[in-house]
């Protein structure tokens, strides 16, 4: 017979169950989407990526512990968010970064832009991005000018003395004779190549292939929902689409934008991130078409040749301002009440 | 197919282990307990006091305004009338009775001699003295429900969503009693004067369904059944309104502000009881299920029974119940003790052992945004949370924390596992109390106002 008297029983607030998703489920799924892109970066630009990728995966795990520990806050690594953003910093910087280098963008990342805010869920900026920027202003000349040339040489995991550089497509679409240059680039990859990965470029947004495998992977899990991805990758399309440059043919020019530089990156990876873009569907639709509108105003009237890391970041600073004006219609207000209420 | 709602999640049901199991009679308790408050409103005087003899059916409880009268559920003596743990939490003055096992019926329990005679003012009247309240949970009094609806309602709907996991005493009774459900229909829509009567089940209960329309037809009952989506909360008041007619109920408001009038199955069946038999609410059908329970059970039993003697019926608890439920997983209230008593909305009585609650230490709203999707009342849980945690009222009230039907799909849906719920219903009372007090106080200044005048 059951002894009622002495059950140990708990009385906390309904709901009593709860769904198999966790923190920990959502980002592991991250990491999951991101390992073909992963693997074709080792195929692509030799087994330093992979290096490059863990150190920076370790750096990040590392500095969110430390801050952790020194401000005697509860532990946080086991979520694997820093993971994804130690993965996700890797993948937009080139192979040949230095591992220091990376290490410093990992402990902006993490300490600057992610703990000082309150760690997972209270920073404006994408923590990736905003690493990826402070090199960038740090380290310009890795960061931007010596991209590895994957069709003539690999990169070891100790040195990067011996590789050869090229410029990646996207300079290509720059510049002042823009027809001259675009000849040369279809001359050099086909949209083929592009679409596969065979290109110069950072780590981890060379393949658009394997980047849109991944996105079906996170849709397949529900991680994400198509409404950021496809708004952002749909504008940046449209708008390339009806004014291509330089007397590109426009579909040409179009694929040649969409599958260069780290479109397909940011799209799916670093504009889908929950703490920095909208919480409603309207509020995503509008945040992906703004990331478009900024990537191709950066790639066409900007300085740099990449617009995707700064249009996200400024995407990032709107989404609270989006978030505030669409939000979810109230239960039981119908549209005609609502002129009514305010002719009143 | 009947339309969803917006938001709800899709838990795992968890109906496999009742939904096949006939309803069974529970062996008559030698106590019951019954409270003075199983329904919305005020709390029952008792009519009885200790060593009076009672029998089924007598009215041991009055109203003293908003209420439902309450019934003797087993004939014998009254032990007590004192407070006692109910299922709200704390102790409430109760009614307790040592069955005397003869089941005698009161001669207050009178079978009208024509039950489709009666007026519909008569059959209101037998509704509101027999204490049926609304069963599925809400327990607001039918009769005030019926007589305020009636001329203002031309919708009638039968709740029979039965969204809730584990919970299959609907399901059962759909397959056991169709014609008690019938048949309270065909009376509910003769005294809200409709042609139809609505009945919307979850398309997870085909058998019920089926069961359901071949009764129609056999009676040529003026009743539809409308199959829903299997979606939580589709079993809520305001989320079947939507479904079925697709009018949302302002903010505040009842169903009948959109001409709808809800009912429960088992409400229904209690009105059909009532008006054939003069039977007042004395039963009730629960779901005995979870991890906890050793054989999960449908069984009807006398209200008051303790639900201590639902789980003996049941087997027993296993080791390690660390979680005992009245109601569903979403919505139902943990107990702190097996000495509650069954009442009038108890539809299940659920015992978890096993990592139901999956809590973590340090939850960290991660705005995904889940919460926003899963919510049906359209709000933004996430702000909500923030609001409430930080005790900013305005900014709650502004973000119509009071729209909130705490249907835990939110918190449901959670990957960080955020006490959504739980801070919801802080913050509503914060803001109740903030409320009441700026209402003194603006009636004290008014006061202190005319005083000066004068």
């Amino acid at each position: 017979m059951t002894d009622y008297k002495n059950l140990k029983l708990i009385a906390t607030s309904n709901p009593h169950i709860r769904s198999n998703d966790t923190t920990r489920s959502i980002m592991l799924d991250v990491i999951i989407a991101m390992l073909p892109a992963l693997i074709w970066s080792v195929v692509e630009f030799g087994v330093r990526a992979i290096a490059v990728t863990l150190v920076s995966v370790a750096g990040s795990v590392f500095f969110e512990w430390l801050y952790r520990n020194i401000l005697k806050k509860p532990q946080s690594v086991g979520d694997l968010s820093a993971v994804v953003t130690g993965m996700l910093l890797a993948f937009v910087c080139p192979v040949n970064v230095a591992y220091w280098q990376i290490l410093i963008g990992d402990a902006f990342a993490i300490i600057m832009v992610k703990q000082l805010f309150g760690g997972i869920g209270k920073n404006f900026l994408n923590p990736a991005l905003a690493g990826r920027a402070f090199m960038l202003a740090s380290f310009a000349s890795t960061m931007s000018g010596n991209w590895i040339d994957p069709a003539v040489s690999k990169a070891g995991i100790a040195s990067t003395a011996d590789i050869v550089t090229a410029a990646t497509p996207l300079t290509y679409l720059k510049g002042d004779d823009i027809a001259a240059t675009f000849q040369t680039l279809t001359e050099t990859y086909s949209v083929g190549d592009m679409f596969l990965g065979k290109c110069g470029g950072s780590l981890g947004e060379v393949s658009a292939l394997c980047l849109l495998l991944g996105l079906v992977w996170l849709l397949f899990r529900k991680v994400i929902s198509w409404h950021i991805p496809v708004s952002y990758i749909a504008t940046v399309a449209v708008l390339t689409l009806i004014f291509p440059r330089g007397g590109a043919d426009a579909v040409q020019w179009m694929l040649y934008n969409l599958f260069g530089g780290g479109l397909m990156l940011g799209a799916i990876f670093m504009a889908t991130d929950y703490s920095t873009s909208p919480i409603t569907k309207k509020g995503q639709l509008i945040y992906g078409v703004g990331c478009g509108l900024f990537t191709v105003f950066i790639r066409y009237f900007g300085s740099y040749p990449e617009g995707v890391c700064y249009s996200i970041m400024v995407m990032n600073c709107v989404a609270p301002l989006i978030d505030k004006c669409t939000k979810p219609a109230r239960f039981g207000v119908v549209k005609f009440e609502k002129k009514e209420a305010s002719a009143k | 197919m009947a339309q969803a709602f917006f938001g709800g999640v899709h838990p795992n049901d968890m109906k496999a282990a009742t939904n096949e199991k006939a309803i069974e009679q529970l062996a008559p308790p030698a106590e019951v307990v019954i409270p003075m408050s199983m329904h919305f409103g005020a709390p029952c005087t008792p009519l009885v006091k200790a060593d009076d003899l009672v029998k089924v059916g007598q009215k041991i409880g009055e109203t003293r305004g908003l209420g439902a009268p309450i019934h003797a559920s087993v004939s014998g003596k009254v032990k007590a009338v004192e407070p006692r743990p109910y299922n709200m939490g704390g102790n409430m003055m109760a009614v307790v009775i040592e069955n005397d096992f003869q089941d005698t019926l009161s001669e207050e329990v009178q079978a009208p001699a024509d039950p489709d005679a009666l007026s519909v003012e008569e059959m209101v009247e037998i509704v509101k003295n027999a204490g049926i309240v609304g069963m599925g949970g809400a327990t607001f009094p039918t009769h005030v429900k019926i007589s305020g609806g009636i001329g203002k309602v031309d919708t009638v709907i039968i709740n029979g969503a039965e969204c809730e996991p584990y919970i299959t005493g609907d399901h059962r009774t759909m397959l056991e009693r169709p014609e008690q459900i019938i048949g309270g229909a065909t009376y509910l829509a003769k005294m809200f004067g409709v042609d139809k009567v609505v009945i919307g089940v979850e398309d997870n209960k085909q058998n019920g369904i089926d069961a359901l329309n071949a009764c129609i037809k056999e009676k040529n009952a003026p009743v539809v059944v409308e199959p829903l989506h299997c979606r939580y909360p589709q079993g809520g008041e305001k989320q079947l309104c939507q479904a079925i007619t697709g009018k949302q109920v302002p903010p505040g408001g009842l169903p009948s502000n959109i001409g709808c009038a809800v009912f429960n199955i088992n409400t229904t069946c209690a009105i059909f009881r009532a008006i054939t038999t003069g039977m007042p609410v004395v039963k009730k059908i629960v779901t005995v299920s979870g991890s906890g329970v050793v054989e999960p059970k449908n069984i009807e039993c006398p209200i008051g029974t303790p639900v201590a003697r639902l789980f003996d019926a049941c087997g027993g608890l296993k080791d390690g119940t660390y979680k005992l439920i009245m109601g569903g997983p979403m919505m139902g209230m943990a107990q702190y003790t097996a000495d509650v008593p069954v009442g009038k909305g108890t539809g299940a009585m659920l015992a978890f052992c096993e990592d139901e609650e999956k809590t973590v230490e340090n939850p960290q709203c991660i705005r995904c945004g889940r919460c926003v999707e899963a919510c049906p009342m359209h709000l933004e849980p996430l702000m909500l949370y923030q609001y409430a945690e930080k005790g900013m009222l305005d900014e709650l009230n502004d973000a119509h924390i009071m729209d909130c039907m705490e249907c835990g799909a939110c918190a449901y849906a959670c990957p960080a596992r955020m006490h959504l719920t739980h801070m919801f219903k802080v913050g509503k009372q914060k803001l109740k109390d903030k409320m009441a007090a700026d209402k003194a106080a603006a009636e004290a200044a008014k006061a202190a106002a005319e005083k000066k005048e004068a």
